[in-house]
């Protein structure tokens, strides 16, 4: 299969320097982290991130199961509650002889398993810097709270960077798109078994147990898909160390092309002998910079919070209301 | 993964013996069944929701585990069981045992026939609750034995042993967890259940009886049972010293012992394994054998200050923090602070502008027209506890209180006493909650003939915890019919004039009827009509789509704050258009009955 169907991994040659081209290559001819060289105080420290919803527990759980039955002590910690809410998920996953604490200690993860891609780069610094693997999907998903900027041209709270930029900051990374991929397969939902295919080849655990523990935790009516799903990410990481230095392919994320912010300034003109009171404005004002006053006219109460969205334009039923952009500096009291 | 699914799905846990890693709460209820525990009882609540799933998991015959209505009625639910004479458990977050707190305080006098324990949960760092209070402290207000895992193998090992503590001291015994010990998995090994007679009911009215006289002659007992209890433990495997440098002496309990063990392997160490009473001879004999003696809690400086008060030289809180959570990274901290650990060559921090990613009301939350039309209404709005307290943040902006379980009705019995208010005075509640404890204040509000208007949220599941059923849903905790509580009829026999049923996903409708029910001259309820879409059901309908070249940008439905609607590439004069995420849109259309421009339409098949 190709691997540019499913992904890339994202290795900037021709910018490698010496020590990070053969450092990639001294983990590439490596593959797998040597489980058994562990310590007792230096347990193995897989942190796995992403959105509620998307799997990361069941991700985590997987792993933990594979550790213990490889014989490993093991702890596995996540804080779970208001998580299926879409908010922020992370789960520690330690194993070796001895593990003590049930989190990782910021710098010490081994490897960072991001189910997206925002995500991963919100723990990035939990890993070690000098021996750390990243493995993320490539994926946005854009929480509601970064698109509520409603001043004209305004940009996305969703702070990224590049695949590039970050493959170029990690010891060894693998950035590739699980989500197309799982779609590819059947369902979007499966990506967190793609990236689990992925992990499976830099951990030294056998692939039958992989699969056996894969098909016990998943629902029975979906096993077929997620080892397929699994399969598919593991073909791609091994694709990705034969073609990966290759040279960088246009990236599967482009900023968002959007126009350049405008600064006009804006002002809004209330036409009050037209202004019957309904409040409707009030009522859809996303900033709440709206009132009626004593005389049942609409009034800005606060200028600095009022964006010129326009939303109160477009639903005044009585034209009452007008937003005008100015470029020079307003004049008036009630415009910015 | 949903324990309840689970438990209905006749799917039950492994009674088996061997060794697999276990979330400390799946270990506790292993515990709890292990030693022969007949009856559990419990109300959701995180982090402590998942042992009475789990228990609820092991055979019927072994134990009746369910759901009840609070957790004081959960824990007189386990006292009467201890006084028929089976072991019993109620489990319970922190917060939980404020409510419980009622029934233990008797309870500590009068003792048990058969054992009896409580599993509370705090929350160190206030993960998924209203505040952090520190549970050691009601371990010494009602005088009760806590014992204090660390890992999930001790959460089996010690409610086991609580069990046995309970009734060789005739004692409530506390086992105390925190969310990261109840959220970890690790390592248990398993054994089988060790079957206890049920005992005879004892009739002894000077014990069981709790009248001035009796309890006159109690509270001395009580007095006795805890000094026997530290004999006890002053000889107890539950205190555990590992010997070590001592130069430095630490003395710790709960998680925190794992994060010291961490960061100083070294370190002599005093684990306690039970937080109250304490070993006074084993602490003064471990003092004495180290030239610096630190102590590791989290939270308040409970064991600090009794250690002080035993006439130690203790150093403490003065390098710990008194809030939040520990880590290994902040203990670490405290240490090099103390002088007694290098500081580490850190690895400079690449600066990443994190994406702020706050939990959100689902797609489809039937919450979210409620406090639309709330936020249209100008109401003032006293909130509650469960999901929707989010519609307390952007975008939806309407709730101006949130207190505790329960508390939303009858703030606003006391603001509309006030007399003050040019608002509307507005409660909502969930469904779960009215259960737990609104109930009572709904019958003040008639009784007192105030002017507000309950809205409840009738998600018919309680949704916050991760979808258990209560007495409103017509299941039990192993998902077997039973008697529905039907609202209507409920809120008709406590006096409620005015009671109207409306559809969530009818916006019009909503608004209308909350303008009428906040018109109306006395208590009003407003049922708001919708199951959550996440439990016990995912619910999918017809999803939506935006006719882009319609869209104006006018963004009037981010207004709602559903997660399923994004910014699209294309832009409207500066603003930018909006797209629906077909995977999370659920096709509840609340979108388009705000849309200005009518563009949002369903997907056609």
């Amino acid at each position: 299969m190709c691997p540019g169907l499913f992904g890339k991994l994202y290795c900037r040659h021709s910018e490698l320097s010496d020590t990070a081209e053969s450092k990639l290559m001294d983990s590439i001819e490596k593959k797998t982290l040597n489980v058994d060289s562990m310590t007792p105080s230096d347990p193995m420290n897989v942190l796995i991130v992403g959105v509620g919803g998307q799997g990361v527990i069941m991700v985590s759980k997987v792993l933990a199961t594979m550790c213990q039955l490889q014989g490993h002590t093991v702890k596995q910690s996540e804080v779970h509650g208001m998580a299926k809410r879409g908010g922020t998920v992370f789960s520690h996953v330690r194993f070796g002889t001895q593990v003590w604490s049930p989190t990782i200690p910021k710098g010490k993860a081994d490897i960072i398993l991001a189910l997206e891609w925002a995500e991963g780069l919100r723990w990035i610094n939990y890993l070690d810097k000098n021996n750390g693997t990243f493995i993320a999907d490539t994926q946005h998903i854009v929480p509601p709270f970064a698109c509520l900027n409603r001043k004209r041209g305004a940009l996305t709270g969703y702070k990224t960077h590049l695949p590039g930029e970050v493959l170029d900051y990690v010891h060894v990374g693998y950035a590739l798109d699980a989500t197309a991929i799982a779609s590819e397969i059947g369902n979007y939902r499966v990506s967190n078994t793609v990236l689990l295919g992925t992990l499976s080849t830099v951990l030294d655990f056998p692939l039958d147990l992989w699969r056996r523990v894969i098909g016990e935790s998943v629902p029975p009516k979906t096993i077929d898909l997620n080892l397929k799903a699994f399969e598919a990410g593991r073909r791609w990481a091994e694709e990705a160390r034969k073609n990966g230095m290759a040279p960088d392919q246009s990236p599967v994320i482009v900023p968002d092309d959007q126009p350049q912010p405008e600064e006009d300034n804006f002002e809004l003109v209330l036409t009050l002998e037209w202004c019957k009171g309904c409040d409707i404005c009030v009522k859809v004002c996303p900033e709440r910079c709206l009132i009626l006053n004593s005389e049942h006219k609409v009034e800005l109460t606060n200028a600095d919070l009022c964006t010129g969205c326009r939303i109160c334009e477009w639903l005044c039923p009585d034209f009452a209301i007008d937003v005008i952009k100015t470029p020079h500096e307003p004049q008036t009291g009630m415009s910015r | 993964m949903n324990h309840q699914s689970k438990a209905e799905s006749g799917e039950s846990a492994d009674t088996t013996t061997s060794h697999r890693p276990m979330s400390g709460n799946e270990a506790f209820a292993r515990g709890a069944w292990e030693a022969g525990v007949r009856v559990g009882a419990a109300y959701p609540g995180t982090p402590s929701t998942e042992i009475m799933e789990n228990l609820s998991c092991y055979p019927e015959q072994d134990v009746a585990a369910q759901w009840s209505t609070n957790e004081k009625v959960a824990c007189d639910v386990a006292i009467g069981a201890s006084f028929a004479g089976a072991r019993a458990l109620t489990s319970m977050k922190h917060v939980g045992l404020n409510v419980a707190s009622d029934a233990l305080m008797s309870m500590t006098y009068i003792g048990v026939n058969a054992g009896l324990v409580l599993i509370v949960c705090d929350d160190p760092g206030i993960h998924s609750s209203q505040n952090e209070q520190d549970s050691r402290l009601y371990s010494r207000l009602a005088m009760t034995p806590t014992l204090e895992p660390s890992d999930a193998q001790e959460a089996l090992d010690y409610t086991k042993l609580a069990f046995e503590l309970s009734e060789q001291f005739d004692s409530p015994i506390i086992v105390r967890s925190t969310t990261r010990l109840s959220h970890t998995r690790s390592s248990v090994h398993l054994n089988e259940r060790s079957e206890v007679a049920l005992k005879k009911f004892v009739e002894n009215p000077d014990k069981n009886v709790m009248i001035p006289s009796n309890a006159r002659t109690r509270h001395p007992k009580l007095i006795e049972r805890v000094d026997a209890f530290r004999d006890y433990l002053n000889t107890s495997d539950l205190i555990r010293w590992d010997k070590g440098d001592t130069k430095i002496g630490v003395i710790t309990m709960s998680i925190a012992y794992t994060y010291v063990k961490e960061v100083l392997p070294q370190a002599s160490v005093l684990k306690l394994g039970c937080s109250y009473p304490l070993p006074d001879k084993k602490i003064r004999d471990f003092a004495a054998s180290v030239d610096r003696l630190f102590i590791v809690e989290e939270l308040e400086p409970v064991i600090e200050n009794e250690i002080r008060a035993l006439g130690l030289d203790v150093e403490g809180k003065a390098l710990f923090s008194r809030t939040g959570e520990f880590s290994p990274e902040t203990v670490r901290e405290a240490f090099v602070h103390a002088g007694v650990l290098e500081d580490q060559e850190e690895a400079t921090d690449w600066e990443i502008q994190a994406t702020p990613r706050p939990p959100v009301l689902c797609a489809g939350c039937p919450h979210i027209s409620s406090y639309m039309s709330l936020r249209n209404l100008d109401a003032r709005v006293m909130g509650d506890i469960g999901c929707y307290t989010l519609a307390a943040v952007s975008p939806l902006r309407s709730i101006d209180t949130c207190v505790a379980m329960g508390s939303s009705i009858a703030n606003a019995i006391g603001a509309a006493k006030v007399g003050n208010q040019t608002r509307p005075l507005v409660a909502t509640i969930g469904d779960s909650t009215m259960l737990h404890s609104g109930i009572p204040a709904l019958i003040d509000a008639v009784y007192n003939d105030v002017n507000i208007t309950v809205i409840l949220l009738d998600n018919q599941i309680t949704a916050m915890t991760g979808g258990q059923n209560h007495a409103a849903t017509g299941k039990t905790l192993s998902g077997d019919e039973t008697h529905r509580i039907d609202f209507a009829e409920l809120f008709k026999v406590i006096g409620v004039k005015w009671i109207k049923r409306v559809d969530s996903y009818d916006m019009s409708a909503m608004l209308q009827t909350f303008r009428e029910a906040t018109q109306f001259k006395g208590v009003s309820v407003v049922i708001s009509d919708r199951p959550c879409v996440l439990d016990p059901v995912k619910i999918r309908g017809e999803t939506m789509m935006v006719l882009g070249e319609k869209c104006v940008a006018c963004q009037a439905c981010m207004n709602l704050g559903c997660p399923a609607i994004l910014w699209s590439d294309e832009w409207h004069d500066g603003h930018h258009k909006i797209k629906i995420d077909s995977n999370a849109c659920i096709g509840c259309s609340m979108c388009a009955q705000v849309c200005s421009a009518n563009c949002i339409v369903a997907i056609p098949n």
